[in-house]
């Protein structure tokens, strides 16, 4: 029977949801404490023999993804949003402008896959915690690999990596270059993502211009995501845009110009200025909840 | 320090979409891709001796003098036989066989991904390749006794993280590394300079494509029609997501 292992830097019921998908026994794998080298070599320990290797979109996932499939001698896509049975795996190519189906041709394949892109499953009660020390036992199946003997270091987190992650959102409120500052996110949309328990992203523009942190771009050069609703207000939708919101369940538009590219994508939308629109937006939303 | 950027040269990615024919993909104009430039910006900030190196189409040239242009100090080029559609290891492979020959090399930049594929592997697989270890998503490097600190992007936040050379970083995009552009006598220059090139032949590198082909490449036709709503409408579409 062949075998399908997740690899968890955190909770991802999708990943189960996606190695249902792909077939084969699953064995789930939980990694805490994460340095790059060490944990590398302990998952090529810890994966050895696995037909596929599945991993989210989180940085240490698409760090690690080719590197671990070099060395298992595997093949490696990222970036997937539907994997089959038999190891076809769809991503966007050319900024969201195309659409490729890839075929893997060598085992383990190693697919890190877009967040919320598979409903989600049980994770095995039985994951296991990955051991670093065990790449360097004398037993290990693989010598440990020089690499991994301190020279790189994880030596400092910053506290903003205690904010939930975009990519799980299920709600996003996004603005964009026609909010015209860092006040209109701070008084119209922040209130407005409160109302709807939404998480607040922004267009490259918009965080370019130093109105809101990096961490919100969406997009080809920032991230991807795939919430339930994306609420896509000032924003034109350039395709480099479209590119991290093309597996939105539904996106809706408030743009001031009919002609505006994102309302080809919407599926409901108003045509106005945000400043008109949002309070009254709130003010609905709020009778709405009592 | 000895500085090797790894460039690559892409369709232009702001060819609109209702522009973009997968047909047209090999004559359309080509640009520089901007995680390269990036990557360049990173390396000229921290200073050093810097190479740049593609592997492409005769085309790519254009994106070193360009790279040379913006200060650089030297540019080699793998002159690529025509398929456009390498995979990421035979991209690796290529590139780790051109950095032996052009090394040695402290740092090995990549971008974090290109705008065409974005398969985002290239930094990984020649770390792999070079039996270096990798930090992906850098966006500062500073000097530090033995090697680097760095500053790297996570999904939510930063991490600092120390490595000693020779190390391979993928290079993501921030507001403190946009792209220079270059002097008009710097373009000029640029033109003249030498620019070493190879054959894959001279390489000898294998570059059929081992780790994955490509099966299928469309045009997904996605467009919705809008239906448009008045606030109060809005209000009740989006409170019946939020209470789902």
């Amino acid at each position: 029977m062949s075998e399908t292992v997740i690899v968890l830097f955190r909770d991802e019921p999708g990943l189960a949801g996606a190695a249902q998908r792909v077939g084969g026994t699953v064995r789930a794998i939980r990694i805490g404490d994460y340095q790059p080298e060490e944990c590398l070599n302990a998952l090529v320990n810890a994966c050895r023999g696995a037909r596929v290797i599945l991993l989210s979109n989180d940085a240490y996932s698409q760090e690690l993804a080719p590197r671990l499939a070099h060395r298992l001698g595997g093949s490696c896509v990222g970036d997937g949003v539907d994997i089959t049975p038999d190891l076809r795996v769809t991503r966007q190519v050319y900024g969201g402008k195309a659409q490729a189906v890839i075929a893997l041709k060598r085992t383990p394949a190693v697919v890190w896959l877009r967040a919320r892109s598979f409903p989600p499953a049980v994770i095995p009660s039985e994951a296991r915690d990955l051991e670093v020390g065990a790449a360097r036992h004398p037993s290990a199946q693989v010598p440990r690999d020089a690499r991994d003997d301190g020279r790189v270091r994880i030596v400092e987190r910053t506290a903003a990596s205690q904010e939930a992650r975009l990519e799980d959102a299920r709600i996003i409120v996004s603005g964009g270059r026609g909010i015209g500052g860092p006040e209109g996110f701070k008084t119209e949309l922040e209130p407005l993502a409160q109302l709807l328990g939404a998480q607040m992203a922004a267009s490259r523009a918009a965080c370019d211009a130093g109105w809101v942190p990096p961490t919100w771009q969406v997009g080809q050069t920032g991230k991807k995501v795939s919430p339930d609703l994306y609420l896509a207000v000032a924003i034109t939708g350039a395709s480099q845009h479209m590119a991290g919101i093309s597996e939105a369940k539904q996106i809706a538009a408030i743009n001031i110009d009919k002609d505006a590219p994102i309302f080809k994508h919407c599926r409901f939308g108003i045509v106005d200025d945000y400043r008109k629109v949002v309070p009254l937006l709130r003010q609905k939303l709020a009778e709405l909840r009592k | 320090m000895n500085i090797l950027v790894c460039m690559k040269q892409i369709p232009d990615p702001e060819i609109p979409a209702r522009d973009f024919r997968l047909a047209e993909v090999g004559s359309m104009n080509r640009v520089a891709d901007v995680f390269s430039e990036n990557a360049l910006e990173t390396a000229l900030q921290f200073g050093g001796t810097i190479t740049v190196l593609a592997f492409g189409p005769p085309s790519a040239e254009d994106a070193l003098r360009k790279a040379l242009a913006m200060k650089a100090n030297a540019a080699a080029l793998v002159v690529d036989d025509g398929n456009a559609d390498r995979d990421p290891l035979a991209i690796a492979q290529v590139l780790a066989a051109a950095a032996r020959k052009l090394g040695p090399f402290d740092l090995i930049l990549t971008g974090r991904e290109s705008g065409d594929w974005g398969a985002g592997q290239t930094g990984g697989l020649l770390a792999e390749e070079l039996g270096l270890p990798c930090v992906s998503f850098v966006d500062t490097i500073e000097a530090r006794e033995g090697g680097v600190r760095l500053r790297r992007q996570t999904e939510t936040g930063f991490e600092i993280v120390e490595a000693s050379t020779p190390v391979v970083l993928t290079i993501t995009n921030d507001e403190h590394n946009v792209p220079r552009i270059p002097k008009v006598r710097d373009v000029m220059a640029a033109h003249r300079q030498p620019l070493t090139t190879f054959t894959l032949a001279e390489l000898g590198v294998d570059v059929t494509n081992r780790w994955y082909d490509v099966v299928e490449l469309t045009i997904p036709t996605k467009e919705t029609a809008c239906e448009f709503l008045t606030v109060d409408e809005l209000a009740q579409r989006l409170a019946e997501v939020a209470r789902a």
